[in-house]
């Protein structure tokens, strides 16, 4: 294993507390239990927005603390879900009298985890679950598909509703309709190390890759030999419309996301492709994100996400935001 | 006497996770996200440090300790399955069993906390196709000997199974030929329990 690191023991806290310096004027970082807060005072009665899940993903979550985006988020161990403790106390800090919104990734430990600091928090919460990856979908799972990068669009769209005053049942009604709005699926060249285990999760061959991969490095519907990118991403539109609907005349989010391991030279490149192949289905692309945002350590391989938008939610996605990974006005 | 044995168990307990952390992990790296060693052995030491204190409590109160210990150190989904099971038993269990009815009712308490929180049950490649079979064991009465032989036997069938819950599901037909992570860790508990109830 080859890693920036200093003990595999500290990665975390060290990275978190570099995140803290680098970000001091839009984020606090607490290192004991592990949760960031948003530095800038929400408004009065505003529902607060907490979010987390394994490290490895970033700039999921943390990165998305600040104004009109979450209000804190909980760091776990590289791919593994925090702990109650870490939720209950970014919830106490957050909590402005609005309530708190859960946002969790659908996996069966980050799900249970929130559930018990939910079931622990004395005062009113709610969850919103997103679960976006169209790749595993056979109804044999009970499990129910995964949560990848559609949790961002969740995020924004939500943290502007609660910005502009939504009650805690409208956030998660609209951070719902975000979550069925969209799809995503993600194809993998290489695999991801996890510190501390210290080889990769697992083996491909240097002309295959993995369709479907999930953002841990899971397998996904298959392995197969590379093909150009614009195969790839037929494949991925194609399955992203088919189980969200999205088609002939069609408003979308397009995020081209990386897994942490590709240039954006690429990542554009695959734009490109998404644009096209959007154009040749009469979809319009009406806002797009490209670039690392929803991440699976060193992973080489990309994401494609797509969301339907209406009037509503694209209103709410261009609404002011200022976080350390996404800051528009 | 209690004290005494409740620290036995715990040292026995972290003893074996700790030797078989890497193999767990090998296992989930497999079919899951490959931290489940990582994560039971953070469990085990978060235990290991409040050892003294656990053991000084009576039976119930130390379960309930080494429940809220696991659930607020271990994270993914075996820190509330492991954790909510300690929690039930610790609300079953008003004093140490004094048989092997009581360790029974106690166990199914855990086992049903299981259920409830991983929203699973028998034969979806869990550590409930481990503890479902040793709860049996225990109702019928068996000796120590059969249930360890159980629980390993039972690990083992979790091989052919489809995983029906946790990451290892959304494998679908490819999870087949594994052993189960959680199914293996809820094993090596119940054969560190086995070793130190026979030498009581």
């Amino acid at each position: 294993m080859k890693k920036l690191i200093n003990g595999v023991d500290e990665v975390l806290s060290e990275s978190l507390r570099g995140f803290g310096i680098a970000h001091s004027d839009l984020v606090e970082v607490s290192l004991e239990p592990r949760f960031v807060t948003r530095r800038a005072k929400a408004p009065d009665e505003k529902v607060a927005l907490v979010s987390g899940g394994g490290s490895g993903h970033e700039p999921l979550h943390a990165g998305f603390v600040g104004i009109g985006m979450l209000d804190a988020a909980c760091p776990g161990e590289v791919f593994t879900s925090p702990t109650p403790d870490q939720m209950l106390a970014a919830a106490s800090a957050a909590d402005c009298g609005g309530g708190i919104l859960w946002i969790v990734k659908n996996y069966a430990g980050d799900v249970m985890n929130f559930e018990m600091a939910g079931e622990m928090f004395e005062g009113q919460c709610a969850m919103i679950l997103t679960n976006d990856d169209v790749a595993v979908e056979s109804s044999l799972h009970s499990q129910g598909r995964r949560g990848v990068a559609a949790t961002i669009a969740v995020e924004k769209i939500v943290g502007a509703a609660a910005e502009r005053g939504d009650d805690l049942a409208a956030c998660q009604s609209v951070g719902e309709r975000v979550n069925s709005a969209s799809g995503s699926m993600g194809i993998a060249l290489t695999s991801c190390t996890v510190p501390a285990a210290g080889k990769p999760t697992f083996d491909i061959g240097a002309d295959e890759i993995e369709i479907g991969v999930g953002i841990h490095g899971e397998p996904g519907r298959r392995r197969e030999q590379l093909r150009t990118a614009d195969e790839l991403v037929g494949e991925l539109v194609e399955a992203i419309v088919a189980s969200t609907g999205a088609g002939q005349g069609s408003e979308v989010l397009a995020i081209v996301n990386g897994m942490g391991g590709t240039p954006l030279l690429e990542l554009y490149l695959l734009f490109d492709a998404v644009s096209r192949e959007c154009d040749s289905r009469g979809m319009t692309i009406s806002r797009s994100l490209v670039g690392n945002f929803c991440t699976s350590l060193e992973m080489q391989g990309f994401s494609l996400t797509l969301t339907k938008l209406d009037d509503e939610l694209r209103e709410l996605w261009d609404a002011p935001v200022r976080t350390a990974a996404l800051n528009w006005n | 006497m209690t004290k005494n044995l409740i620290s036995r168990l715990i040292a026995k307990i972290a003893d074996s996770i700790c030797a078989s952390a890497d193999d767990l992990t090998k296992l989930d790296q497999a079919i899951g996200d490959g931290d489940h060693g990582i994560n039971m052995r953070r469990g085990v030491e978060a235990l290991l440090k409040q050892g003294d204190d656990i053991s000084r409590q009576d039976f119930s109160t130390a379960l309930r300790k080494a429940g809220t210990a696991i659930v607020m150190s271990v994270g993914g989904a075996s820190g509330p399955l492991y954790g909510s099971a300690l929690l039930a038993m610790a609300k079953t269990a008003s004093s140490m069993p004094s048989n092997q009815a009581e360790v029974g009712v106690v166990v199914a308490a855990g086992i049903d906390a299981v259920k409830a929180r991983g929203k699973s049950d028998a034969g979806a490649k869990t550590m409930l196709d481990v503890l479902i079979p040793v709860h049996r064991e225990i109702e019928n009465g068996s000796s120590i000997d059969r249930i360890r032989r159980v629980a390993e036997e039972s690990a083992t069938a979790t091989k052919p199974l489809l995983a029906k819950k946790g990451r290892a599901a959304f494998l679908g037909e490819r999870s087949i030929g594994h052993i189960d992570p959680g199914a293996k860790s809820a094993a090596l508990i119940v054969h560190a329990v086995c070793e130190v109830l026979e030498k009581r």
